[in-house]
């Protein structure tokens, strides 16, 4: 029985018919830790006495037979940009070296009442900007399938953890795909959810209209029980939604006749590498066999979603990320006077890719730019929300590739920016939108994992989850793990 | 100077009195020891967002259906972004190009009559913290930041440029200050910090219809500074157009130690804020049932206040003005009233005595050790003869200064009136006796002779004397003597 590799629900049944205890698989997981940690780096900072002292406290409930929540005693990792208590947060920049929150996020609140264990904070590209962690602060983090390729980004960490075996579940943040990505890229399932569907109070803001916090499993239950346990409507975030929470489990169903899924030519055409159109191929002869009904469609505009994309984020960022200043917490460097103080301390805490975010979103506000950039930006985004919207009349769901090529090689697109924007192509247009992505394992290209994304209207996570489910059901594929 | 006329605008800043702060639940009050109202929201720390104070909402509608505004029904919050150490997420949310109320007006009092002012628009914004340095800001070793101000939600209400001298501004400045204060929605405490005016001015040849190059003025800390920065403004700008020189745009800042305006920054300099739609907020959707049910709720107000207590209590105009300029004043006025309902007596001594006291005091009426009550107590002594007017004064100083009641005031002062005619007689009999020179010139029909005679009663009974008692039996006492 390797409990590292075991998704949460079996994990869950185990801790409940008490075969295992959840100290047990605390020190399992961080066994696996030492292990592969080094090679992987997943990894920013571990809780490793605290997980022990979390997963004992769940051994005694389960002694003293209380009720537990489904999560209880399973190991869990955090994307270093949500706060916690007590935990450095630095969202992988030098900048915010030494910040300790004194504050939990609403997330990691609703996830100390599910009495998950915390193993750590887990790497990501600064602040969440990039698609391969490799903008990490610190040091880059590695695809446990292969080493000398790249997680994806920005929750590369959390990704690649839940991968390895160093998490058995893992949160993660999307802002233009930073959780499908990577999800994608180590062969695990990742949603990114409605644009408020979960709470973001306490998520470091990149792109507040856009940031959504999401699961990163190994299958697509553990999706809907992570799901289950972070969303819902919050007080403290005016963005997110009232809509009630169904029970995501109740959609697991391998039963999807009728369902009818469009697919947007867009997504299949130049540019997508020939492995993963074949993979995507494949998963499209697998849903029709099933049942579903599978018909191209088009999204006239998301060809116009990279700069719509890159003026809206960097816009917000650059606001965002004022704060940063070096006066209250982490890193400061002094000058002769508060200005000099400024320059320095952002000149030496920011990375090369979030100066360009910065300086990109600084542009496309100031007097003069705003309505030929900023404001252009927010128009094509409507276009391409409404692209969305009579897709969805015709079509249940959209299925696209997540990534157009399988993970590319650490080092590969360092120097060309655009081309690593381009790694996003197909998942930025879903979050300009604010509709849930869902990104699953459908297959491989060599030995390298390549996920595909199914696209619903808003609030529609539980039927995204029902064919993914199905579709992992017929397809087995989340039964393999990397080897290391 | 009358070749040219100055054109002003104001833009006033007034705190609202809210329990919590704008965005998040730290108090809002005023003072405290330093950082001891905040939170991680108020602090910009990373991850937290905001969320809109719906009393801010209900109180900001207040004012503007006070100010004859026209309210939004749907308007939204814009980040404006500037670095400054006091405002920890560097920039302020705040309101742009679509503000919770605009086209209103007040109308003030001037020479020529009533005259409106307009009201460009009301927003609302969070208020920044504050630095303290050690002496100047520029020679300082460090600068420590109190955080307990930032997040305090502020109003911001910008006057159309119909103010014609720097007296119609100071007009304007107090009228508003009356009306925000009337409706209870901030305490309007220009030394507190909790009312701020910044004057636009410009000046233009009589008779020109087109704006000239105008100048913002800060830090101006009073009603008075206001008048002074103004007319210094003003003056300075009519001698430079004299000299055939240029305005330069700029922001300028008024140093009341040298009576000056200096300049703070030029047009070149200033920030480009970026403003853009603050996303983590959604649109404000004012509805039209919320609007009428803070019409509802609205209090009396200045003018309708002025007019009720010339219409009801018959009080001349300037009475009525000078008891509604706060809504203190007329409180205070009309719980005198309900106790000793005579309008002008009541008017006369909170005009008078009480404003005098307060004045020299520094005190405020709310704060006035001599209770309403104690007032009309004192009215009534007077009336039933047990001191005189002129006692009175004393009566109500000394209760002004100890809080004591009259009544005991006047037992243990022993200032009872004296109405015994027996023992003024007496008394009479002795003035008329050393003063037969006097007597003389009254009896050849000089009659201040009479107030001479009156007045060296009132000297040996210290005051106490019933004076129309003294009048009486003076002139009988005379009459007396001659035959």
């Amino acid at each position: 029985m390797d409990l590292c590799r075991m998704p949460a629900h079996e994990l869950g049944r185990l801790l409940r018919e008490r075969k295992v205890s959840a100290l047990e698989l605390t020190d399992a997981v961080f066994s696996r830790i030492d292990a592969v940690e080094d090679k992987v780096k997943a990894y920013l900072l571990l809780l490793r006495e605290e997980a022990r002292s979390q997963a004992r406290a769940v051994d005694a409930a389960l002694a003293a037979k209380e009720e537990l929540p489904p999560l209880a005693g399973v190991p869990l990792a955090v994307k270093d940009n949500l706060c916690m208590t007590g935990v450095e947060t630095t969202c992988a920049s030098k900048i915010l070296k030494g910040f300790v929150p004194p504050y939990d996020a609403t997330v990691i609140e609703r996830l100390k009442e599910q009495r998950v264990v915390f193993t750590g904070k887990t790497n990501m590209d600064e602040f969440a900007m990039g698609s391969s962690t490799e903008n990490s602060g610190f040091y880059p983090t590695a695809n446990p399938w292969d080493l000398k390729r790249v997680p994806g980004g920005s929750s590369g960490g959390s990704a690649a953890a839940v991968a390895a075996g160093e998490a058995v579940t893992a949160i993660g943040s999307d802002t233009g795909g930073s959780i499908r990505l990577p999800a994608a890229f180590c062969g695990v399932v990742g949603l990114k959810p409605t644009y408020g569907r979960v709470s973001r109070y306490g998520l470091v803001a990149f792109a507040s209209s856009l940031d959504q916090i999401g699961p990163i499993t190994r299958d697509v239950r553990d999706c809907a029980l992570l799901l289950n346990a972070i969303a819902g409507h919050d007080p403290r975030d005016s963005t997110s939604a009232p809509q009630e929470v169904p029970d995501y489990t109740e959609f697991l169903v391998p039963e999807i006749k009728g369902f009818r899924i469009g697919i947007p030519k867009e997504y299949v055409a130049e540019g997508i590498a020939p492995a993963v159109r074949d993979v995507l191929a494949e998963a499209v002869h697998l849903l029709t066999r099933m049942g579903a009904v599978v018909e191209e469609t088009s999204l006239p505009h998301v060809s116009y979603s990279l700069p719509a994309y890159y003026l809206i984020a960097p816009a917000e960022a650059s606001s965002n990320l004022a704060r940063y200043d070096g006066v209250r917490y982490g890193l400061r460097v002094e000058g002769e006077d508060v200005v000099t103080m400024y320059k320095k301390t952002r000149s030496r805490g920011f990375g090369a890719e979030v100066k360009r975010r910065i300086m990109l979103g600084t542009y496309a506000l100031s007097a003069g730019y705003y309505d030929a950039y900023y404001l252009k930006a927010l128009k094509v985004r409507t276009l391409i929300r409404r692209d969305f919207d009579a897709a969805f009349e015709r079509f249940d769901m959209l299925l696209s590739p997540t990534s157009p090529t399988p993970p590319f090689r650490i080092g590969e697109k360092v120097d060309d920016p655009l081309a690593m924007y381009l790694t996003d192509i197909c998942t930025l247009a879903v979050s300009l939108a604010g509709v849930p992505g869902l990104s699953i394992p459908a297959g491989f290209a060599g030995h390298l994992p390549v996920g595909i994304q199914l696209i619903g209207p808003p609030f529609t996570e539980g039927k995204l989850l029902r064919v993914a489910y199905a579709f992992e059901q017929e397809a087995g594929i989340t039964a393999k793990r990397p080897v290391l | 100077m009358g070749k040219y006329e100055p054109v002003i605008g104001l833009e006033i800043h007034a705190e609202l009195k809210t329990e919590s702060k704008i965005f998040c639940p730290s108090s809002a009050r005023f003072g405290g020891e330093p950082n001891t109202y905040i939170c991680p929201v108020c602090l910009g720390l990373p991850g937290v967002l905001p969320v809109l104070n719906k009393k801010v909402v209900e109180y900001a509608v207040m004012a503007a259906l006070a100010l004859n505004c026209e309210i939004a029904r749907f308007c939204k919050f814009d980040r404006k972004n500037y670095y400054y150490p006091d405002l920890p997420k560097n920039y302020q949310i705040s309101q742009y190009d679509l503000p919770l109320a605009q086209y209103g007006f007040l109308e003030i009092d001037t020479e020529n009559g009533r005259k409106r002012i307009g009201i460009t628009r009301i927003h609302i914004e969070e208020d920044a913290g504050k630095l303290l340095h050690q002496g100047t800001v520029t020679t300082t070793p460090y600068s420590l930041v109190d955080y307990n101000r930032t997040g305090v939600p502020l109003l911001e209400i910008v006057s159309e440029p119909d103010m014609r001298s720097p007296e119609e501004a100071r007009a304007y400045a107090e009228k508003l200050r009356s009306i925000i204060q009337f409706t209870g929605i901030s305490d309007c405490k220009m030394e507190e910090g909790s009312l701020r005016v910044d004057a636009n001015v410009s000046v233009r040849p009589l008779g020109s219809k087109e704006l000239g190059v105008k100048t913002e003025i800060k830090n101006v800390n009073s009603f008075r500074a206001l008048v002074r920065a103004l007319e210094y403004e003003i003056e300075r700008q009519v001698a430079i157009l004299k000299d055939g020189g240029r305005i330069v745009q700029e922001t300028r800042t008024w140093d009341e130690g040298k009576g000056v305006t200096l300049p703070l920054r030029s047009k070149e300099e200033a920030h480009d804020y970026r403003y853009f739609p603050e996303p983590d907020l959604p649109p404000l959707v004012i509805t039209k049932e919320w609007v009428e049910e803070v019409y509802r709720g609205l209090p009396e107000l200045p003018d309708a206040r002025r007019e009720r207590y010339v219409r009801e209590y018959g009080l001349p105009a300037y009475d009525a003005g000078v008891l509604t300029a706060s809504r203190e004043v007329g409180d205070y006025f009309e719980a005198c009233l309900r106790l000793y309902p005579q309008p002008k007596t009541v008017s006369n001594w909170v005009m008078g005595e009480l404003a005098r006291l307060l004045n020299a005091t520094n005190t405020e009426i709310a704060d006035s050790p001599v209770k309403p009550e104690q007032l009309a107590d004192l009215l009534r002594l007077i009336d039933k003869g047990v001191v005189s007017g002129k006692i009175a004064k004393t009566v109500f100083e000394e209760v002004f200064r100890t809080g004591k009641d009259p009544q005991a005031v006047v037992k243990e002062q022993g200032l009872v009136q004296i109405t015994d005619e027996a023992a003024l007689k007496t008394i009479i009999d002795e003035v008329i006796a050393a003063n037969p020179k006097v007597v003389a010139d009254y009896r050849e029909g000089k009659e201040k002779a009479l107030g001479f005679l009156i007045g060296q009663v009132m000297k040996s009974t210290k005051g106490k004397a019933n004076p129309a008692i003294v009048n009486r039996l003076l002139k009988e006492g005379i009459e007396n003597k001659e035959i």
